[in-house]
């Protein structure tokens, strides 16, 4: 049953059940069970996937996918359903699992809860899809699939703003998959030499390796933009701080969890791996404008007021970090990316999720209007202190050990760069990156003492009550699986790191 | 004199015309109703006679006369029908009101 | 040696850590309490075992048969591997200034846990909220603290270096109802984090050109025929500067490389030593309980960047330079803090300048120190400094705690002459202004000789300038003294205990802090620490000159003290009168935290973040909703076209139509 050339497909097989579970469900408990349940076969999966790519790797398989396996869709066009996955694949599964599970825990009492889940799932399901896919078409596909339920979940369940919001989140992402999808069809059309047929896979594009120069010069930016929208990348960011504010708090978690790190994903599993080339003469614009995202974030999220909106800003400034390593072309770097991915996700969820949980309490998210929550909800309060603590690097959570790697492979890329005298923008760029961890410090020291310390500022919090054990259990999920990054980040830089493969990137030089 | 297609077809033409000028200048419906008959029926008229006068060995254009015409009962049977229930909604027939369903 | 010993120095503090931070809660204050204190006296134990062997054991990985110490790497785990050779490591690399650190480290942690459960608890014996809490953040602060001595490479000192500060931010905001101490430890944490950007980018450079952040690769040779064995050599700091000089581009901005290296690096040990102009954290870091201020503030956190640049010496001996930037910002911080100390009211802030001007002392030491004179006295000198310091300044804090504690103030003007009602606290703080003003023969008047010697050796502006301080130690520490001890009789308010000596958890540590104050000037330091492990001869190298004049200086110091706060008189307010500005200056500590505030609140908030939330909002948002507007206008403009007109519909046709019959005849004319 588990064979290996049908596993994949259980990521899509069971958030497609849960649909058909949840749509059956006549109550709430109901619809939690299935979520829950689901959730965790997830995970399971998931975990099962690591354990056998690790024995598959460890037995001296170094083919760059593994699991990998087509069906064919539509023969005219070579659209398949091919499916395959390496290291990072596997870390990004795993993570959308993990919040995918505590994202059900965090909207336990959420209104209309069958519509709530139905959209949910299915946004998960073009998440997980998305990631099992090696099929450019698909791939594309099942990003759309992920794209539109954030519309109605904003639209029906958020709070504020929530039409303006949703509208603006929806167009700005479509706008961004309208690049994507002239950019996708252009590799499409270059994917092969001549002669041979025309195809849509991945792998199969990287080691034909044919993609025509100055092609490479319009499609790189095309989908580097594309992608780069959903990543939060600088002047496409603003979808992002109202999007967020005004979401639920399982979309929020999701969206700035996974949804995000789609973006990351694609930038470098299309834009740069299909087109190393275009990637290393035109890195220095992206360089640019990531390199900008990660200091601007973070500036304006020292100013911002509500809660929402600075954890918004503080993911445009660690997404920002993370295209800004991947643009870097080195192995080190790229690994902190990917590990930066796993972190934010996992970070940036458990913010979301406290945020709404404080939310849901006080019925405001602006700190000027709290104050001493440490007095009142402990637990959660402890729980966003050790977020933040994580969000500004501290050792022994994850956002130190990716922030501390991406430091050093695009410190290498940048000395390397000046002792060549080729330049000093990568130098000058890292430098700026890595005066973001001041300011970060900032903006969440700021935040902590204005929320947490200090006196009670409204006596009516007094009588709130803290975290049920719903919220515990998402929480300390989260704060469990951060401190096990933070702990043993070896196992998961391994992880990632096989993927770089010298064959793939010999263009580069790396 | 002989009759040729010229004599049926500016009369028709005629019609036709006249049928476009009542459509465009009269505001109530019924009005409007007639003169789309009229248009209606100056092409049939056309159709028949370019059946006569151009092919005369061929019938499709005298069949498909009589199905415009009867066609064309059933469609104003259907049109009044729609005029009175939309009298009885407004109280009203005149067109320049009815803009209701615009955009 | 035995690996389970120092595996135990750092898993037993981090086990409390965790299990009180967990547990904590659903104990009794008391048990979370001696849980600590007793884990803390087996670290305690583990670690004065660990010395012992180190130093007195001889054994061949310890020290070589020309008797000179050797660093041992007791163990060494990839914790993460960046590339093949750039690797993170986590170990124990035993040293004499590791071996010394841990014993510093120790011995302070525990008499701190130890009088904290004294402290920590009103006149009624009632355990102040998050007792427990306490207990766990102590354990975490002496975990972080001795994994950064112990670091075999740069960047696990880096990684614990960065779990110091964030236990130190929640130290000092422990009260974290008050809103002075929440901003305390902010600001702690966020001048601290200022300095480490220096410090990482240092720690970059020097492992891209080196390849490694191996202490033992940069400063060490492997030992022949032992493994894990390492001798401090010059040589292989000459190694890595001549890498620096060989690569592409040696000069940076008029500054070798190598240099900007070390001294991005040593700006990090100047956030963490709160050396000019990133000590402001320090004095506002009191607002912690006294305790946390004896521990993390005076004797261990505080000298992490001494610490740092002793560890590297054999490189910064490399580049002249550094050492002279490092000798220029101590010897200024010195005399700064040192001015700033003789006026302050508050009796933690003098003790808080006092610290820095100490710090700076052992940074001067460090600038100055070359191996040609006297084989590196200013290195032993340093360290040695560090140790008595830690001891004195950690006894003069506990001291404070007692009488702040007593009394419920800090301001000495509620204490005055309190000599009779605490004559316990009296007697040990006595001892620690002695120590602290260099008098013979108590531990402090030995250290600090060391270093006056060997800024003598070195020029005579730094000799003066360095004794000048020292006459100024001697007089501020002795006016706290009197302020507190004499000046007037204790007057005791109706309905209010007098102040009296406090439980014996507290009283202990005082005692023993006092005793070690008193005889650690006579351990013979330089048999045990010197910078490449020769044993050095104290002794023999002991200027009688300096010594003497040293005293004086001291005696000078004291008596002026005596003369002007002995009793309660007018020549304070006479001086103060005689010169306004600079007793103005000195009161406002020059105005830094005036200059910092300017600079985030005016500079940075209102000047760079807004004006880039505005942009962001207005601008960049603006453009994005402007492409909503402008659709949204377009399909205003075209909609009347739908008008809803039948009629209307029809003439468009029929001009469309007849447009389209004109062009076709037209094209067929």
């Amino acid at each position: 049953m588990f064979s290996d050339t049908y596993i994949l497909l259980y990521f899509v097989a069971i958030p497609l059940l849960m649909l058909a579970g949840v749509a059956l469900c006549r109550n709430i408990r109901q619809i939690r069970t299935v979520a829950v349940i689901g959730s965790t076969a997830l995970i399971a999966l998931s975990v099962v996937v690591l354990l056998r790519y690790l024995n598959l790797r460890s037995g001296g398989d170094m083919s760059p996918m593994l699991f990998v396996n087509s069906w064919t869709w539509f023969e005219p066009l070579h659209i398949n359903l091919a499916i395959g996955v390496d290291g990072i694949s596997i870390a990004m599964l795993l993570l959308s699992s993990i919040i995918l599970f505590t994202g059900s825990f965090a909207s336990w009492t959420i209104e209309q809860p069958k519509e709530f889940f139905l959209w949910l799932i299915l946004l998960s399901t073009g998440v997980f899809g998305f990631f099992i896919s090696v099929d450019m078409f698909t791939m594309f596909m099942f990003y759309e699939v992920a794209l539109i339920p954030m519309y109605l979940l904003i639209g029906v369940w958020g709070s504020g703003r929530k039409n303006y919001s949703a509208m603006k989140l929806t167009l700005m992402l479509m706008g961004g998959s309208a690049f994507l999808m002239l950019g996708l069809i252009g590799i499409y059309y270059h994917s092969a030499p001549a002669g041979s047929p025309l195809t849509w896979n991945i792998l199969e594009i990287a080691s034909y390796n044919a993609i025509p120069q100055n092609w490479q010069y319009f499609l790189f930016p095309m989908t580097f933009v594309g992608f780069g929208v959903l990543g939060a990348m600088f002047p496409f960011h603003t979808w992002s701080p109202d999007g967020h504010a005004s979401a639920p708090t399982a979309v929020s978690m999701l969206h700035a969890g996974v949804l995000m790190k789609l973006g990351g994903y694609g930038c470098f599993r299309v834009a740069i791996y299909l087109m190393p080339f275009a990637a290393k003469e035109l890195a220095w614009i992206f360089l640019i404008l990531t390199g900008i995202s990660v200091v601007y974030g973070a500036f304006c999220a020292c100013v911002k007021t509500d809660l929402k909106y600075i954890n918004a800003y503080s993911s445009v400034s660690h997404c920002g970090l993370v295209l800004f390593a991947i643009l870097m072309l080195n192995t080190t770097a790229m690994t902190g990316a990917i590990m930066q991915m796993l972190s934010h996700g996992l970070m940036t969820a458990l913010f979301f999720a406290l945020i709404g949980m404080i939310y849901g309490r006080t019925h405001t998210r602006e700190i000027t209007q709290m104050g001493g929550m440490m007095q009142i909800l402990p637990y959660l309060s402890v729980c966003y202190v050790i977020a933040g603590m994580a969000s500004l690097g501290l050792p022994g959570l994850s956002g130190f050990v990716a922030e501390m790697t991406i430091f050093v492979g695009s410190f290498k890329a940048g000395m390397a760069d000046y002792l060549a005298g080729a330049g000093s923008l990568r130098l000058v760029f890292t430098i700026i990156a890595c005066c973001s961890i001041v300011i970060t410090a900032v903006y969440i020291l700021r935040v902590v003492g204005k929320l947490l310390l200090g006196p009670v500022q409204d006596e009516h919090h007094r009588q709130l009550t803290d975290a049920t054990w719903w919220e515990r259990t998402a929480t300390a999920t989260l704060i469990l699986c951060v401190a096990a990054i933070g702990c043993f980040p070896d196992f998961f830089n391994n992880l990632i790191n096989t993927t770089f493969s010298p064959a793939i990137f010999a263009v580069l030089g790396m | 004199m002989e009759i040729t297609a010229i004599y049926y077809l500016v009369p028709a033409l005629i019609m036709f015309c006249c049928g476009v000028y009542g459509f465009i200048t009269r505001k109530n419906m019924i009005a409007m109703l007639i003169s789309l008959e009229l248009m209606l029926n100056a092409v049939d008229i056309n159709f028949v006679v370019f059946n006569r006068f151009f092919y005369p060995e061929q019938m499709e254009g005298m069949f498909f006369t009589l199905f415009a015409i009867a066609i064309a009962a059933a469609e104003t049977a259907l049109a009044i029908a729609i005029i009175i229930n939309i009298f009885r909604a407004a109280k009203n027939i005149d067109v320049r009101s009815l803009n209701e369903m615009k955009f | 040696m035995d690996i389970i010993i120092p595996i135990l120095i750092l898993a037993i503090p981090l086990f409390m850590f965790i299990f009180l931070g967990l547990c904590g809660m659903k104990m009794s204050y008391k048990l979370a309490g001696t849980l600590g204190t007793l884990g803390m006296g087996t670290v305690l134990v583990l670690s004065y075992l660990t010395a012992f062997t180190y130093f007195f054991s001889g054994a061949p990985e310890f020290i070589n048969a020309a008797g000179e110490r050797l660093q041992y790497l007791v163990f060494d785990q990839t914790w993460l591997a960046f590339t093949e050779k750039l690797v993170i490591k986590l170990g124990f690399l035993l040293d004499p200034i590791s071996a010394m650190m841990l014993v510093v480290i120790t011995t302070i942690s525990f008499m701190v846990h130890l009088y904290s459960m004294g402290y920590m608890r009103d006149h009624h014996g009632v355990y102040e909220r998050g007792f427990q809490r306490f207990y766990a953040f102590l354990s975490l602060f002496t975990f972080s603290m001795l994994g950064l001595v112990v670091a075999p490479n740069i960047f696990q000192m880096y990684i614990f270096w960065e779990l110091v500060g964030a236990s130190s931010y929640l130290l000092i905001g422990f009260y974290y109802t008050k809103p002075s101490a929440v901003s305390a430890s902010k600001k702690a944490f966020i001048v601290t984090r200022f300095a480490d950007l220096g410090f990482l980018i240092g720690i970059l450079t020097l492992s891209y050109y080196t390849g490694t952040f191996n202490f033992t690769e940069l400063t060490s040779i492997p030992v022949e025929g032992m493994t894990n064995v390492f001798q401090v050599s010059g040589n292989t700091a000459e190694g890595v500067r001549s890498i620096f000089a060989n690569s592409a581009a040696p000069v940076f901005m008029g500054g070798s490389v190598l240099t900007w290296a070390l001294v991005l690096i040593f700006m990090g040990g100047m956030g963490k030593s709160a050396m000019m102009p990133l000590h402001i954290w320090l004095p506002d870091a009191m607002e912690g309980p006294t305790p946390v201020s004896a521990l993390i503030h005076a004797a261990t956190m505080v000298v992490a960047g001494v610490y740092l640049v002793a560890r590297l010496f054999p490189l910064y001996l490399m580049e002249e330079t550094s050492l002279v930037i490092i000798t220029v910002v101590g010897a200024l911080t010195a005399l700064y803090a040192a001015m700033v100390a003789c006026v302050q009211i508050d009796i933690k802030r003098v003790l808080a300048f006092s610290t820095i001007s100490q710090i700076a002392f052992m940074m001067v030491s460090l600038g100055v120190a070359r191996p040609e004179f006297h084989h590196g006295l200013g290195y032993m000198a340093s360290m040695f400094h560090l140790f008595t310091h830690a001891m004195f300044k950690a006894l003069l804090f506990l001291g404070a705690g007692a009488l702040i504690h007593a009394v419920g103030s800090n301001d000495y003007t509620a204490m005055h002459g309190l000599r009779k009602h605490m004559p316990i606290t009296h007697i040990t703080f006595l001892i620690g202004c002695l120590a602290i003003a260099g008098i013979i023969p108590f531990a402090g008047f030995f250290s600090k000789d060391e270093i006056l010697s060997s800024c003598n050796e070195y020029s005579w502006v730094a000799y003066l300038w360095m004794s000048l301080v020292a006459g100024m130690t001697a007089f501020y520490m002795f006016r706290l003294y009197y302020l507190i001890f004499w000046w007037k009789e204790h007057k005791v308010h109706e309905g209010h205990h007098a102040p009296h000596d406090q439980a014996w958890t507290m009283t202990l540590p005082l005692v023993l802090l006092a005793a070690i104050s008193c005889v650690a000037g006579f351990i013979p330091f330089g048999n045990f620490v010197t910078w490449n492990g020769h044993a050095y001869d104290f002794m023999a190298h002991f200027n009688w000159s300096v010594a003497t004049v040293s005293l004086v200086v001291a005696l000078v110091g004291i008596g002026l003290a005596t003369v002007m706060y002995r009793k309660e008189n007018e020549l304070p307010a006479k001086f103060r009168r005689a010169l306004p500005t600079l007793w103005t200056w000195c009161y406002k500590r020059f105005y830094w935290d005036e200059l910092y505030i300017f600079i985030t609140h005016k500079i940075i908030f209102n000047c760079i973040s807004r004006p880039l939330a505005w942009f962001d909002r207005h601008i960049i948002d603006g453009t994005m909703d402007a492409f909503a507007t402008l659709t949204n206008k377009a399909s205003e403009a075209i909609k009347p076209l739908q008008s809803g007109q039948i009629q209307m519909y029809v003439w468009y046709y029929l001009i469309g139509a007849l447009a389209i019959g004109a062009i076709a005849v037209a094209c067929l004319i």
